[in-house]
């Protein structure tokens, strides 16, 4: 049994070739798929000092740039924000429709725990969820068990999303 | 529109700077840690106030595929001779990843075996002490130094299969928990093989297997191959939650048979519900035995957890053991960071 187990696991071994990051769709591709290739022109939302403070209620943080671009078409925006999971920001491609959530997307996920989150299995349950008067989502997201900082994030930046079209709306 | 400014730069660069600025910017230093004090008051007499766990982590990432990572414990505050506690390294690791699908892990690792074993930290779990199934059974918590493969395969399935130092087990008691060599001049004259799988495939659940094999426990003091087998299902839909756990360990050989200790198995449930992102209780019932089914024990637990913090845990719980002596109720409060 001892030398089958160790010949599996060499065997394993060796079949793992050059390591790829998790780069799963250049932000890019996810905003022409998201408006059927023609990417409007894109605008910079400033978050200033009473933004910030939603910002930060959501975060529990500031967020990492003071100026955050995004794309508008009629009532749709879409926004590639970032987050730490863990230790690793997890890139996130979102478009909201009239304050509704409609797509969430990993691009980039760095982390070595949490991959699942990437599939729609978990950001399918985003979709149709908007922002209730203390900023929570108006829907439970179900959990991954082991990737806890992981769904976290995603939720805080789905949240973020959001709370940021309302104020590219003003 | 006060606060927007149209007119944007280059896309590509955006893109760019989007996804290597922040990844750059974080350190390649991982610290962390978690600890908990428990109070347990029982029918015996026992009136105990104990830090129980202090625990810190540091990590490191030399590049994108290549990471350290340690657990380093003091338990019961207070370690050295005729002292109550220990200084443990649980948890000293490099993981190399070979692929987006597969990496390997070099070091002394916490043995995938359970709910528990690899996710113990307090504001993770319901009651003031960890479950006696995963702790009398598997044993949580259970590290042993070696070599393993973790990979993925589909949307949410993972697997891992690590080759690493076993137990030695005294074969005038056969008692699991006590075999655990902590990877401390361990005697490695027989290996152990564990093999792990789990599902994600649903929000909010994970279903999971183990399997050991050892040839000798008793690391040639009274040959005795062992197995240990367990199953187990992790479920928060919404505010419910669900916990239920098999394990069982089969001896082979004559002597641990003629003092009843080649079935060693257990069992528990446990249902809880959470009132908001503050509040829960649960139920739990477990049952175990270490002696082939000649001395079971049955505990329940009931209780409530208060988390002031996601990662900050306030917790109470009654315990009902089939043993009167060992009724009572804990208080414990635990934090990670």
């Amino acid at each position: 049994m001892r030398r089958r187990i160790s010949l599996l696991l060499i065997s394993l071994t060796i079949m793992g070739s050059v390591f790829a990051r998790g780069v799963y769709q250049a932000p890019m591709d996810f905003l022409a798929e998201s408006f059927h290739g023609e990417v409007p022109e894109s605008s910079l939302l400033l978050i200033d000092t009473s933004l910030e403070a939603s910002v930060k209620q959501i975060l529990g943080h500031r967020y990492e740039s003071q100026r955050i671009r995004y794309w508008r078409e009629e009532g749709r925006t879409a926004w590639i924000l970032q987050e730490v999971g863990k230790t690793k920001p997890i890139t996130v491609g979102i478009v909201v429709n009239q304050g509704k959530l409609e797509r969430v997307k990993v691009l980039v996920f760095r982390e070595s725990r949490g991959w699942e989150v990437r599939y729609p299995f978990f950001t399918d349950q985003f979709i149709g969820a908007s922002l209730t008067e203390s900023a929570e989502l108006d829907k439970t997201i179900d959990g991954v068990t082991g990737a806890t900082l992981s769904v976290s994030a995603l939720t805080r930046l789905a949240r973020l999303a959001i709370l940021l079209h309302k104020e590219s709306e003003k | 529109m006060p606060n927007m400014i149209s007119k944007a730069l280059a896309l590509p660069a955006l893109i760019t700077l989007s996804m290597s600025l922040p990844a750059q910017a974080q350190s390649d230093v991982e610290l962390g840690g978690y600890g908990e004090m428990h109070y347990n008051n029982l029918a015996d007499g026992t009136r105990k106030l104990d830090f129980h766990r202090f625990v810190l982590f540091f990590g490191h990432e030399w590049n994108d595929s290549t990471r350290f990572f340690s657990e380093l414990e003091i338990e019961h505050a207070l370690a050295g001779e005729s002292q109550p506690g220990e200084v443990e390294l649980e948890q000293a690791y490099v993981e190399i990843d070979l692929n987006d699908k597969l990496s390997t892990q070099s070091g002394v690792f916490l043995l995938p075996i359970g709910i528990l074993n690899e996710t113990h930290e307090p504001d993770t779990f319901y009651g003031v002490e960890r479950n006696p199934v995963e702790k009398n059974i598997i044993p949580t918590t259970w590290w042993e130094g070696g070599f393993g493969i973790n990979g993925r395969a589909g949307m949410a399935t993972s697997y891992s299969l690590h080759v690493h130092s076993g137990l030695l087990v005294d074969p005038t008691s056969f008692n699991i928990r006590s075999g655990r060599q902590k990877v401390a001049n361990a005697n490695t004259g027989s290996l152990a093989y564990t093999a792990s799988m789990s599902w994600r495939g649903v929000p909010g659940m994970e279903i999971g297997a183990a399997l050991q094999m050892q040839d000798d426990i008793t690391q040639g003091a009274s040959p005795t191959p062992a197995s240990l087998t367990e199953f187990h299902i992790d479920m928060e839909k919404g505010s419910f939650g669900l916990r239920a756990l098999y394990a069982g360990w089969q001896l082979n050989s004559a002597a641990a048979r003629a003092l009843n200790k080649d079935q060693q198995s257990g069992y528990y449930l446990e249902p809880s519900y959470k009132f908001s992102k503050k509040f829960g209780i649960f139920a739990r019932m477990n049952s175990w035995d270490n002696s082939s089914g000649t001395a079971t024990n049955t505990q329940m637990d009931y209780g409530i957890n208060y988390w002031p913090h996601p990662k900050v845990a306030f917790k109470f719980d009654v315990q009902d053991h089939s043993d009167d002596t060992k009724d009572g109720f804990n208080l414990g409060v635990g934090y990670q960071f």
